[in-house]
């Protein structure tokens, strides 16, 4: 299972009233649980039962425990290119660029601009938070679906 | 020569188009959804763009996209393979207007000919023989419809101007069924290619068909490379061609190839191009014309010893072509089997993880084939895989070669059509030649 899926599923426990979610998906099965809500839960535990090796879990045993997320590049909601295209971080040369590292974003806020064919297509942030990461540079070529920010 | 080359294709084809740029030493742009990202063509290109999701609407048919990955890796020349948008007027100009070089005709031409009554029309005028028709739009006026199918007398097929490749069009046996059929069709076509204007031909029972390959530069320079027999279709999609079409007198055969000529030549035709022609009781009849590299190129190909994919890039590059009509004189005899993953009875696609591959070899057998072990047959394109090339000194010489390619032939993992292809093989109508276009439905019990 991915180490976003992970992620993903913690935050809507957090935001949730669960004190507790297991989801199966094929031959892999996750628990989470909510420490001290739910009284016959034991601590925040996940249970990852692997009849799949599945190497990004093997190797970090305690990655979707809440509180400890191993980072090796920032963590977050990542923002990805919705076309091919070139990649703009201000709306002109000399103008300052859209949002830096530490910007606070809000829903649609514009965070860069793909250029495709003359046309300028803004690129909004689907969710608030913190920029932590910009992958790319103005002038850069980028791909359909490949990743241009970490929001958190 | 073509400085760099986009690939705005998937499949078999692309990989194709990617071994003619290697060969004339242009580097290449492997455009690719998210479903082929693994493909080993992709791989091969020198560099490679995701233009979109799966769906061929959001990625390959994406008009800005595969522009605009153009424009990122300072690529020249755009090639479009077949199907997707190769025969899309507007992209073409797209393409034109920025800035790049497309392989293929001018928009204009591919416009022209994608509308069928103005494709006809053309040809009527640079003597191309057409099928007696309505020339012209069907008009509103009842009494003038049924007019004009009397003196055609019937039956009379009803056909889509903007339809082609079999879609848009219904048989009409009985006056009666006449203003229902052309009102329907209309209806039909106003919803499939937006377009309601319908026109009208006398229906030919029992043709074969039978195309004509040409190449014109932009010198002036026109050739055909002679004629391919695709008679062996399902549901108007051809499953097996060869080259030369067999039991076609000699003078017919030039005399057409030379009259496909003039007609590049009086339209200003530019590039590969296809003729199709309906062929019954020792008569052509134009059908359509295809502006853009055929699936079955490589027949044409094996027979007269002519790189059709190469010829286009150099067309494309502005290079004058040097082959003389003269030298060109088939060599043998060349079938195409096209490899489907499909069901063999239900016909329905059969994607999925192919386990096992192994393609066939040996004296005279070309695979044009993108897969590999382990190849997952994605679920959102054309469901062909590979296309068996056999060329032998005779037609049955090449018969037998394919018999024994395709007995080699491992697919596993899916369902191909392989089986179907190697009954087909034996059918003794088949061997003997000259089959018409429903062979295939009457051999599978289906009603044409």
């Amino acid at each position: 299972m991915d180490i976003r899926k992970v992620k993903k599923l913690i935050e809507l426990l957090e935001e949730s009233q669960l004190g507790e979610i297991e989801i199966k998906e094929g031959e892999e099965t996750i628990r989470l649980s909510r420490a001290g809500l739910v009284a016959a839960s034991p601590a925040p535990a996940v249970t990852h039962i692997p009849v799949a090796a599945n190497p990004t879990m093997a190797e970090n045993p305690s990655a979707s425990a809440p509180a400890g997320v191993p980072t090796i590049e920032p963590s977050g909601h990542e923002i990805k290119s919705p076309m091919v295209g070139s990649y703009f971080a201000s709306p002109s040369p000399d103008a300052l660029p859209f949002v830096e590292i530490g910007s606070d974003v809000k829903v649609g806020d514009t965070l860069c601009i793909i250029e495709a064919m003359k046309i300028f297509n803004q690129i909004e942030a689907d969710r608030a938070g913190i920029v932590k990461a910009i992958f790319k540079e103005s002038g850069d070529p980028v791909e359909y679906g490949e990743a241009l920010f970490i929001i958190d | 020569m073509i400085e760099k080359l986009v690939i705005a294709n998937r499949g078999e084809i692309a990989l194709r188009i990617l071994r003619a740029s290697r060969e004339l030493g242009i580097p290449t742009v492997a455009l690719h959804s998210e479903a082929d990202r693994d493909a080993k063509y992709v791989k091969l290109a020198d560099e490679s763009v995701c233009i979109g999701p799966p769906q061929a609407k959001d990625s390959y048919l994406n008009i800005p996209a595969v522009i605009a990955a153009a424009e990122v890796t300072d690529a020249t020349a755009i090639h479009p393979g077949y199907g997707f948008l190769s025969e899309n007027a507007d992209f073409a100009e797209r393409v034109e207007q920025s800035g790049f070089t497309f392989v293929g005709p001018k928009s204009e031409t591919i416009r022209q000919m994608g509308d069928k009554i103005s494709a006809r029309n053309l040809m009527i005028k640079a003597s191309i023989p057409c099928v007696p028709g309505s020339d012209g739009p069907l008009p509103a006026d009842e009494r003038e419809i049924l007019n004009i199918a009397s003196d055609i007398g019937y039956p009379v097929i009803i056909k889509a101007a903007g339809g082609g490749g079999g879609r848009g069009m219904r048989v009409v046996r009985e006056e009666s069924e006449l203003l229902q059929a052309s009102s329907l069709t209309r209806t039909e076509a106003k919803a499939a290619f937006d377009n309601a204007t319908v026109y009208l031909e006398k229906f030919l029972e029992t043709p074969r068909h039978v195309e004509f390959q040409i190449l014109a530069d932009t010198h002036g320079n026109v050739i055909h490379l002679g004629d391919r027999d695709c008679s062996v279709q399902r549901n108007h999609q051809k499953l097996i061609e060869e080259a030369p079409a067999p039991h076609i007198p000699q003078e017919t055969r030039q005399a057409m190839g030379q009259a496909c000529v003039e007609a590049c030549k009086r339209i200003g035709y530019r590039g590969a191009g296809t003729f199709e022609f309906l062929y019954e009781n020792g008569e052509f009849y134009f059908i359509e014309m295809n502006t853009r590299v055929q699936v079955e190129h490589p027949v044409t190909e094996m027979t007269m010893g002519v790189d059709i994919v190469k010829q286009q890039l150099l067309i494309a590059s502005g290079v004058a072509m040097g082959i003389d009509q003269h030298s060109l004189v088939p060599q043998g005899h060349a079938i195409e089997c096209r490899i489907n993953a499909e069901d063999p009875k239900t016909f329905l696609p059969s994607p999925g993880q192919i386990v096992r591959y192994h393609p066939p070899g040996g004296p005279g057998v070309r695979v044009d084939s993108h897969v590999f072990n382990n190849y997952i047959v994605p679920p959102y394109y054309d469901s062909m895989i590979a296309k068996v090339i056999c060329h032998g000194e005779t037609r049955t010489e090449a018969i037998i070669r394919m018999q024994g390619a395709l007995e080699e032939m491992i697919v596993d993992g899916i369902n191909t059509n392989i089986a179907l292809h190697r009954k087909t093989l034996v059918d003794d109508a088949f061997v003997e030649g000259g089959i018409d276009i429903h062979f295939m439905s009457r051999k599978l019990g289906l009603d044409h």
